[in-house]
């Protein structure tokens, strides 16, 4: 069934609907309103849940006051660690690696400012909203831990999903002593939340022990089961349907707290209820970015080059579970480099538990990384993209294994001549505009992993021609209904408009989780496949029938395209998939398929995307507000599936570097532990005034080892590089570096007043 | 929110009655007032909605050359209003740059005025807040606050007031007309509000029902109009509150400073009219030195409520910024990016 | 005692019973009246998520007061295509690819919508910037909304709209 008869494995030839620039299949849906998100949904008899969130960061409940809330009218109920039944798995247990330890009323502790501690249910959602507002508590206040100051150190099992947290390859020592010259980079990166901009929610409806749930979710095979086990039921009994999410970024993978109380409430009050998370609420219980404090030295030998790297970070995580981000990793097989190690320190925070958010552990650590190459280049007296060329890696430096493809030096220069760099002077501080403002041109290299997940797909060809294909995926924005349709098509052979195509189900084949930029190929690989299943079969009955055309052809390499089944080395030859069918008396073709992966590939080689960002910036000399005024991405990321969506991929991944360089900060009191920027007016994301050009370009590269269609991702690439390069062209401008992210206009002040006393 | 009473007032004597009850506030564009009842901060039992009052919607010029904005007229209204554009025109750009396009088509003149401090810990219900009910204390003295006040603060509170509309108002010395259960009355900008005491949190000298009808620009701020300019630095390029903001307005003759008119944002309780730098500049060359000497005047007094030292020489250096800029001539046409530090030109910076 | 009000919605007129005062325009249209495009990004005026036309005016749904909005015209996403015919801005943000997620769409849309009809002549690209800075969008489709509004306007402008 999974072997392909009629593609050699590495040159599998996509159709005529890859590689177009199609516009959104759901834009529609999308720009009339009518898309459904989670929270869209109002099943009759609706009730409407808002739970109350712990005042203190550390501590416990003594007492809740809930008379009043239950006085308001509306209000139908509030549901407490007293009155709230325990779950049929102990949330704290971890299960798989994508499970969180979550809180569900199970307890009276306090781990985080916002933890829900009590729910409350009405008729109406103002009457739930206020009656948690009358909800008050008397607590227990432990002093919180916030900051790496106060934070309380440990040594990690390991970082990201299952990393080792060091790593060390060649003699550092040895490479350092043999050096002439280092650099040392020490920055910090604060707390960052995910905030996409649909807030997480759930709308539970129970009938008996079968459970619907309306709930964004990147990963519907893992959430599936993952439901059914808190709730004591068996996972064919529960329906998820997250047909569009409102942005996810990492934080909508795994089953959290409040979507749980939401369902918890359907089930005690027996009537459907919605639970929708309020902004502030967005930053405690769904995960976020951890904070980092970072160091990385280079050692250089005497013509520059990298001889020793280290790389050293520590990472926050919660009091109560493990999640650290892999910062430090990020500097592995990016440069070459003799000896190298990279280690991780974990510090406990009393905050909720950070996740994977939009390129973890790259995205912190490649803004630091970024940063120590140019210093580096600086000392060597060197343009930076010659610098980086001097210290191009053709090997993995980490392992020594090959690149699968590596279209970094393409990258480098594609975007180095979009962007006009070769203008650029060497010393910093020397580039004004008509209008008086400093001007700094800095760049960096982008570097995100190509990872493969197990997914599966189903496909369907039927008597009349019409086709069908499905997985359980999820469009969380990159596109999925969109390029997955195209390449489910191309596996059918069909035109996209004459395909019925289903994604965002639990009630389809397991399309695996939409995160680490592995969705396009994994879901997308074994669309693929499924439709090449139905080609196969399609064959074997034509070939084995005398009235067909292609009788006897079974040896050939046939195609199918358009609807029609024909001889690679003959078009001519061949005939429609509804006449094959008709004569054969089959209704229809049921084929199914999962995306392959070649095993000896992933040990044999390295494989990733790259890009190289090019970023100007124009500071105001005396007030040191920055403008990123343009930005320019070249990626190579394997086969393109759609190259519209691909470039709004990466320069949404760009513009959240660009948050990350100059805006994004979660703002925890130190007394308290409470955050004190919990809003969009407080926590801030760029709007578009702040990214007036943003550009990215696709870079030609065929990738013949990274699985069968030579996809990999675009999701995330672009926030790597773009903040380093940020941050170098603001030194460009100004002559300055700060010690954190995001860059202030308080620090740059600082150090220029600094600089000149 | 807590549930309340709503009430329609259909003029502004029925609006006054109606607000002089303990406990009524009134609802103008909302976008202020419903975000606080949201937060629940602010528990009001009435509202008294003044949105369809008949007249409190009009820009009028006076007998005396004076320009009349309705308490009702929208922000965006006003600063698209040809008159505001012609004779003074940092008012329009101070209210293009606040706030978004969406909020200035439903905030009002009043509204604006009277909207509350974003100190956070005002908006968080756990933390105190003198401000909120006086004797809770004031968690923003030891906590984050990089973005409080330089000047007139006291440790009873140290917020300050985010409004960008105000300060081109208090340099100009404009003043607002006020109808409260005592009759009519005139306040300027700089009587409006009062600072913080001991033990006195900050505030305005409104009482109980009083209601503000219209904004008053003077004829005389008309004479600044070739040369006026707001400047606003932040840390987003649009949609962001003032780390520090500016308002210049400036006579010049001769290369000197006839008349000078100062004041800046987002360091204060209150927009800080500079009359200390107005005196420095008045008859002084219009130079760079003369702008950094007004600009050492206007923040003699200020003292680090916190974290902040950094605002002192921030306003300092918005203060030069806006003066350079207003010095160098009003731009003929709206900047794009209005009151942007980007929005400078080459002589200004 | 219910309040009675009456909103003309996309042209058509609902008469509403509220238990109280309380409900916002954003809420009374996505859990009273069922039109959920318009959606809630922050609920306080901080994303533009929420943002609809109050007799042709853009503002943001979520801090107005439902009960004060007595007889206005309201339109909202769902109200914008001409039966099958989208209004430009719609067709534009497809073409653009002037958005991901699509969840800040029907605001950026209205907003959009709003935005051209509050000028006279053409905005240049730097004025669609800072017109369109009230719309937050977490995916960063930055790039596609600016050239969607920019084309959007040169549309209109030859059907004649604006
Ligand atoms: C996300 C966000 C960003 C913002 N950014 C900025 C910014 O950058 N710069 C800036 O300056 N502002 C900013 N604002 C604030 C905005 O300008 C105010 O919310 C608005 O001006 C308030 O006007 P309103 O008519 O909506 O007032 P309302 O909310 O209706 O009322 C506010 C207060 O004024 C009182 N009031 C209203 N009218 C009168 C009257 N006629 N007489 C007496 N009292 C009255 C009300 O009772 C209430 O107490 C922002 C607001 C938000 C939500
Ligand atoms: S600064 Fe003022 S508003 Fe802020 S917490 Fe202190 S008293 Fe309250
Ligand atoms: S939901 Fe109204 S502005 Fe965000
Ligand atoms: S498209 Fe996702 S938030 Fe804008």
């Amino acid at each position: 069934m999974t072997d392909k008869p009629m593609v050699a494995a590495h040159h599998v030839r996509l159709g005529s609907n890859a590689g177009q620039p199609m516009t959104r299949r759901d834009g529609l849906a999308k720009v009339t309103g009518t898309a459904t998100y989670a929270a869209d949904n109002r099943p009759d008899g609706l009730l409407h849940a808002v739970y109350v969130e712990a005042g203190i960061a550390r501590g416990r409940v003594n007492a809740l006051e809930i008379e009043a809330a239950l006085k308001h009218p509306g209000v139908v109920h509030v549901m407490t660690p007293d009155n709230t039944p325990a779950l049929s798995q102990n949330p704290d247990e971890k299960t798989t690696p994508f499970t969180a330890r979550i809180d569900v009323l199970q307890h009276d502790k306090v781990r985080y400012a916002g933890q829900p501690v009590a729910v409350v249910i009405a008729e109406t959602l103002e009457a739930a909203q206020e009656g948690a507002r009358l909800v008050t508590a008397d607590y227990e206040v432990e002093p919180a831990r916030i900051g790496f100051d106060n934070g309380e150190a440990f040594e990690p099992q390991a970082v990201g999903m299952s990393t080792p947290p060091v790593f060390s390859k060649g003699d550092l020592g040895s490479a350092r002593s043999e050096a002439a010259h280092s650099v040392s980079a020490e920055m910090e990166t604060p707390l960052q939340y995910h905030n996409a901009m649909e807030t997480h929610a759930v709308v539970a409806e129970w009938d008996g022990d079968r459970l619907t749930v309306d709930m964004p979710n990147q990963a519907i095979g893992l959430a599936k089961p993952g439901i059914a086990a808190y709730f004591g039921i068996p996972a064919e009994n529960v329906t998820l349907r997250s047909p569009y999410l409102g942005g996810g970024f990492g934080s909508k993978a795994v089953l959290f707290g409040p979507q749980m109380l939401g369902i918890l409430a359907a089930r005690e009050m027996k009537r459907p209820v919605k639970l929708a998370l309020r902004r502030d609420q967005m930053f405690g219980p769904v995960q976020h970015r951890s904070a980092t404090r970072q160091t990385v030295r280079y050692d250089l030998g005497r013509d520059y080059k990298f001889k020793a790297m280290e790389h050293q970070a520590d990472v926050s995580t919660s009091s109560f579970d493990d999640w650290l981000d892999g910062a430090a990793n990020a500097s592995l097989s990016v440069y070459a480099v003799e000896a190298m190690k990279a280690s991780h320190r974990g510090f406990r925070f009393d905050t909720g538990t950070p996740g994977a958010m939009r390129a973890p552990g790259i995205a912190t650590g490649s803004a630091v990384v970024e940063t120590a190459v140019d210093m580096a280049a600086e000392k060597a007296g060197m343009d930076p993209l010659e610098y980086r060329l001097l210290n191009y890696a053709d090997k993995d430096p980490s392992n020594g294994k090959p690149y699968s493809a590596k279209a970094l030096r393409e990258c480098y220069e594609e975007g180095a001549r979009a962007f006009g760099w070769k203008d650029r002077p060497l010393k910093p501080g020397l580039m004004r505009d008509s209008d008086g403002l400093l001007t700094g041109w800095g760049m960096g290299t982008s570097i995100f992993h190509a990872p493969f997940f197990p997914a599966k797909a189903r496909a369907l060809l039927r008597k009349d021609g019409s086709a069908r294909a499905e997985t359980s995926g999820a469009d969380m924005g990159q596109g999925a209904w969109t390029a997955l349709w195209q390449m489910a098509a191309d596996g059918l052979g069909v035109a996209a408009d004459d395909l019925d195509f289903d994604i965002g189900h639990s009630d389809l084949p397991d399309g695996s989780i939409a995160g680490g930029s592995a969705h396009t190929a994994s879901a997308g690989g074994a669309l693929f496949a499924a439709g090449n299943d139905v080609i196969r079969q399609l064959a074997e009955i034509a070939t084995q029938d005398k009235e067909s055309p292609l009788f006897g052809a079974g040896n050939e390499r046939l195609v199918g395209d358009g609807g029609r089944l024909f001889k690679a080395s003959d078009p001519n030859v061949g005939e429609r998939y509804t006449d094959i069918l008709q004569r054969a008396g089959i209704d229809e073709i049921e084929g199914k398929g999962r995306g392959n992966r070649d095993k000896a590939s992933t040990e044999t080689y390295a494989m990733f995307s790259h890009g190289a960002v090019f970023a100007e910036v124009k500071v105001d000399p005396d007030l040191y507000q920055i403008r990123v005024s343009r930005l320019v991405g070249a990626f190579a990321a394997g086969r393109i599936i759609n190259p519209r969506l691909a470039k709004s991929q990466l320069t949404g991944g760009m513009i959240w570097g660009v948050s990350f360089a100059l805006h994004e900060e979660g703002i925890h009191d130190k007394r308290t532990g409470r955050p004190v920027n919990n809003d969009f007016a407080g926590y801030h994301i760029p709007v578009l005034a702040d990214v007036p050009h943003v550009e990215a370009l696709l870079v030609d590269e065929e990738d013949p080892h990274v699985n069968d269609l030579g996809v990999k991702g675009v999701g995330e690439i672009g926030i790597t590089g773009t903040v380093g390069a940020i941050a170098n062209a603001v030194w460009h401008a100004t002559g300055l570096r700060t010690a954190r992210y995001p860059i202030k206009i308080e620090d740059l002040l600082e150090r220029s007043i600094a600089r000149k006393t | 929110m807590k549930t309340f009473d709503y009430q329609r007032a259909e003029s502004v004597e029925t609006a006054v009655k109606a607000a002089s009850e303990p406990g009524s506030v009134f609802y103008a564009g909302g976008t202020n007032l419903l975000d606080l009842m949201k937060a629940g901060v602010r528990q009001p039992d009435r509202l008294i909605d003044i949105t369809r009052i008949e007249g409190l919607d009009r820009i009028e010029t006076g007998k005396d050359g004076s320009l009349r904005i309705g308490a009702m007229v929208r922000n965006s209204d006003m600063a698209r209003h040809p008159t505001l554009l012609a004779e003074y025109p940092a008012v329009a750009e101070a209210l293009l740059a606040g706030a978004s396009a969406q909020l200035r088509n439903a905030a009002t003149v009043g509204g604006n005025l009277m909207q509350q401090t974003r100190c956070s810990y005002f908006y968080d219900r756990h933390s105190a807040c003198n401000l909120r009910e006086m004797g809770q204390g004031c968690d923003a003295l030891d906590g984050e606050n990089g973005k409080h006040a330089v000047l007139g603060w006291t440790k009873t509170c140290i917020a300050v007031h985010p409004s960008d509309f105000c300060v081109p108002l208090a340099a100009l010395g404009a003043e607002v007309e006020v109808t409260g259960p005592d009759g009519h009355r005139r306040l300027t900008i700089d009587d409006l509000y009062t600072l913080p005491g001991e033990g006195q949190a900050p505030g305005t000298a409104l009482r109980d029902g009083d209601l503000i009808t219209a904004l008053i620009l003077p004829s005389g701020g008309k004479r600044f109009a070739a040369r006026a300019r707001y400047m606003k630095l932040r840390d987003r390029t649009s949609y962001a509150f003032a780390i520090v903001s500016a308002a210049a307005m400036l006579q010049i003759g001769d290369g000197r400073i006839k008349d000078a008119r100062l004041a800046l944002g987002g360091v204060a309780a209150k927009p800080w009219r500079a009359t200390k730098a107005e005196a420095v500049l008045n008859g002084a060359e219009a130079s760079e030195a003369s702008y950094r000497k007004a600009a050492d005047a206007a923040l003699a007094d200020a003292a680090p409520s916190g974290d902040n030292a950094h605002k002192i020489e921030l306003a300092k250096r918005i203060l030069i910024r806006a003066l350079k800029s207003a010095a160098a001539g009003t731009p003929p046409k709206m900047p794009a990016l209005p009151g942007s530090v980007f929005a400078a030109g080459k002589e200004a910076r | 005692m219910a309040l009675r009000i009456s909103l003309k919605i996309n042209g058509k007129m609902h008469e509403l019973a509220l238990e109280d005062a309380r409900p916002t325009l954003l809420d009374v249209l996505r859990e009273r009246i069922g039109l959920t495009g318009t959606k809630k990004g922050c609920d306080r005026g901080q994303c533009g998520a929420c943002t609809v036309l109050v007799d042709g005016r853009r503002v943001n749904s979520c801090l107005s007061l439902a009960v004060s909005l007595e007889g206005a015209d309201i339109t909202t996403v769902e109200g914008l295509a001409d039966g099958e015919t989208l209004h430009p801005v719609q067709a534009a943000f497809i073409e653009n690819d002037g958005f991901q997620c699509g969840y800040c769409t029907p605001g950026q849309i209205m907003s959009a919508v709003g935005f051209i009809s509050e000028r006279d002549g053409h905005a240049t690209a730097e004025e669609i910037r800072e017109g369109m800075s009230g719309n937050l969008c977490r995916c960063g489709a930055y790039a596609g909304i600016q050239d969607a509004v920019m084309d959007a306007q040169l549309r209109m402008s030859n059907e004649g709209k604006s």
